[in-house]
């Protein structure tokens, strides 16, 4: 899970970490009064799930709270397009606004989850070259990011930020505070299940003092059952329409730009179903797992979200029976056939468990949909269904 | 022979009571499973068709000479439940449950280490050896006793994998899916290794997909250890970069962990690569008939 600059930079404040003073705001009004209280030049910085939002015109300065107002008004309600977000852009619907800093150096400062065989940990990537996307350094310089893995049972340890704050060039004074705010990312990564802690820039200020310019933070989603106070940070505005609506039908759902919708269960099978439609010359609409004990009322629901995407014009079902049964998902197909408008041609792939009494079902139904029955097959006349 | 479950498997499901847990073991013990004991606390005492319930791993290690555990218990208790099977000394710990947090695996892997407990899983549908059993959600009509290898990091997937063996008349000699996180308890390698040391396995299927460097890793393994044949099929080639397809490891990051870095390693490594997963029985169709023309 993702959530904004200002509220990661909140969680950073509350772990002691230095962030510029700054509050959020929803109108151009209540960004000039931020302005006036915190005095001096600000920055305007539109909130959205993306990076690169200063090219796109999503970040402008202000001395005044009237040019605050004024640097608000053309953020507020902006369709910000950048590198990470859609050609269409995504509506900025609050700006942070927070002090501008002078900042003699940028640094980069991240925590991640290495996950390769036999080192699983989090590990520290520090590097002189901040300010610009990592993955750009890591391709052209990569001996300028410094890794430090934390050993689980010890922790981060001081030798380590010694090392860090070395690499970093950094001076007595700022490599006590780069270690105070070393453990605390630390303890905030462990503490709320993050799966990505990153600060791009860490800047040294012209005082010399180390500050959190930009950050961002993203959640594993499994520990979010334990920490109700980040999943109530999710911003719904931030996602698809329909990927919401198969949140909440417990349905995993993503949305592309394709024609053919599937629905399937289990992910790595539905994965492979997106493949098949593209090797046989179409482009899937989305990925869909319906799970593996889904009730006739949620393969219902899975059909509803897959038909309400306006791109979709063709329907592939590609359901192997275990757990779930094919009985199951014939008699959910029926009832979201009887309760929907169902104009769209589909292709039906049923095996495994209890598939004669799934196809029978459909058959008796009345639906009108093409049996495939192998795998490669089902996506061949899905695809040449959309003609 | 196969590997991992065998003659001597006797088994305790964790969470036995559950509805998962008691409709999966059901489901076990109609393939023949040796399921001697299930634990589920506050539940010590009674039973389940007969199999003894506990409150402790321990109890079912001393009395019933369980030796290898199943666990459904939910995902807040599953890392617990993985620590006590581990304290008990249990040889094969398989979780089949969904949802455990990242943080949690990191000290899983520490208190594996050194322990003579091997974890399969979490998040997985867990192993099945035809003739002996089952541990997990495998239907059990797919199956077919023989000499091929299945290991693989997603469910559906992989019956679908397997019944395309069983529907060539080629059987398995354990498959294995190995989980969908970001961190498992064991890898591609650990099983690529047991296969190829395992007499009765002569080739191994492997189903890998995007995210992490798992088969970039096994790649290199089979290049320098493995002799027996292997084929592979390599899903998402189609998921866009940086979400989460359905498996919680199962993202491209930074551009890394694609399907198409994922195949080249394993080219590079001798591995049959089949790009296209309906053809993946007939591909090890073909090595085996070469194999046995070789022979003759």
């Amino acid at each position: 899970m993702k959530i904004h600059e200002y509220q990661a930079k909140t969680l950073l404040r509350d772990y002691g970490i230095p962030v510029p003073r700054g509050e959020v705001a929803a109108t151009s009004q209540e960004a000039r009064r931020i302005s006036a209280k915190l005095a001096g030049q600000v920055v305007v910085k539109a909130q959205i799930h993306a990076g690169g939002r200063g090219k796109g015109g999503g970040i402008k300065t202000a001395l005044t709270p009237d040019e605050t107002y004024a640097a608000a008004r053309s953020i507020l309600g902006m369709q910000l397009v950048t590198h990470q977000t859609s050609p269409e852009g995504k509506k900025v619907r609050k700006v942070l606004v927070e002090e501008a800093s002078a900042v003699r150096k940028e640094l980069y400062l991240s925590l991640v989850v290495d996950r390769s065989r036999g080192k699983e940990c989090v590990v520290f990537m520090a590097s002189e070259a901040g300010g610009m996307d990592i993955e750009q350094v890591a391709a052209a310089d990569p001996e300028k990011i410094v890794r430090c893995a934390v050993h689980p049972a010890v922790g981060f340890s001081p030798f380590q930020a010694r090392k860090l704050s070395v690499s970093l060039a950094l001076d007595a004074g700022q490599g006590r505070q780069f270690t105070e705010i070393a453990r605390n990312l630390y303890r905030l990564f462990l503490e709320k299940d993050c799966s990505l802690l990153e600060i791009n820039p860490l800047a040294i200020t012209a005082q010399g003092q180390l500050l959190a310019l930009d950050t961002k933070l993203n959640f594993d989603d499994d520990g979010l059952y334990r920490h109700p106070e980040i999943r109530e940070l999710r911003d719904a505005d931030e996602e698809e329409p329909l990927e919401v609506a198969a949140r909440n039908a417990s349905v995993n759902y993503i949305k592309l730009d394709g024609n053919v919708g599937c629905m399937v269960n289990g992910a790595g099978l539905a994965m492979t179903t997106m493949d098949l439609i593209k090797m046989a010359g179409g482009e899937p609409a989305n990925f869909l797992d319906v799970g593996g004990s889904a009730s006739p009322e949620q393969i219902e629901k899975a059909f509803r979200i897959l038909t309400s995407d306006p791109g979709v014009k063709c329907i592939l079902i590609n359901i192997f029976g275990g757990v779930l049964r094919c009985d199951r998902v014939s008699a959910g197909l029926i009832q979201a056939a009887a309760n929907i408008e169902m104009k769209l041609p589909m292709v039906v792939r049923l095996q495994g468990t209890n598939v004669e009494e799934g196809r029978r079902m459909l058959q008796e139904s009345g639906l009108r949909f093409t049996v495939a029955d192998g795998l490669y097959e089902a996506a061949q006349k899905a695809v040449s269904l959309i003609g | 022979m196969a590997i991992l479950l065998d003659q001597k498997s006797r088994i305790v499901i964790q969470g036995i009571t559950g509805s998962e847990g008691s409709f999966h073991t059901r489901e076990s013990v109609k393939l023949g499973t040796k399921v001697v004991a299930g634990v589920t606390p506050g539940k010590g005492g009674t039973d389940l068709d007969g199999i003894p319930v506990y409150h402790r791993v321990i109890d079912a290690v001393e009395r019933q000479g369980a030796n290898v555990s199943g666990i459904y218990t939910p995902a807040a208790f599953a890392p617990d439940a993985i620590f006590e099977a581990v304290e008990a000394g249990i040889g094969l710990i398989v979780c089949l449950t969904e949802g455990l947090p990242v943080a949690e695996m990191i000290k899983v892997k520490q208190a594996l280490k050194g322990s003579g407990s091997r974890l399969i899983g979490p998040n997985c549908p867990g192993i099945t050896t035809p003739g002996m059993g089952k541990v997990g959600f495998m239907p059990n009509f797919i199956h077919r006793e023989g000499h091929v290898g299945v290991v693989s990091r997603s469910g559906t997937l992989t019956y679908e994998m397997i019944w395309q063996l069983t529907g060539l008349g080629i059987g398995q000699s354990t498959s294995i899916g190995i989980g969908g996180d970001p961190i498992v308890g064991s890898g591609f390698i650990d099983i690529l290794e047991l296969f190829e040391n395992d007499p009765q396995t002569e080739a191994i299927v492997m189903i890998g997909e995007i995210g992490g460097t798992a088969e970039e890793e096994a790649a290199e393994f089979i290049r320098g250890q493995v002799t027996k044949p292997v084929v592979s099929f390599i899903a998402g080639r189609t998921a866009p970069p940086g979400r989460r397809m359905g498996h919680a490891g199962a993202i491209i990051s930074g551009g890394k962990g694609t399907a198409e870095e994922k195949f080249k390693a394993l080219e590079r490594a001798g591995v049959v690569v089949e790009k296209n997963p309906a053809e993946i029985g007939r591909r090890v169709q073909e090595i085996l008939k070469v194999k046995k023309d070789a022979i003759s």
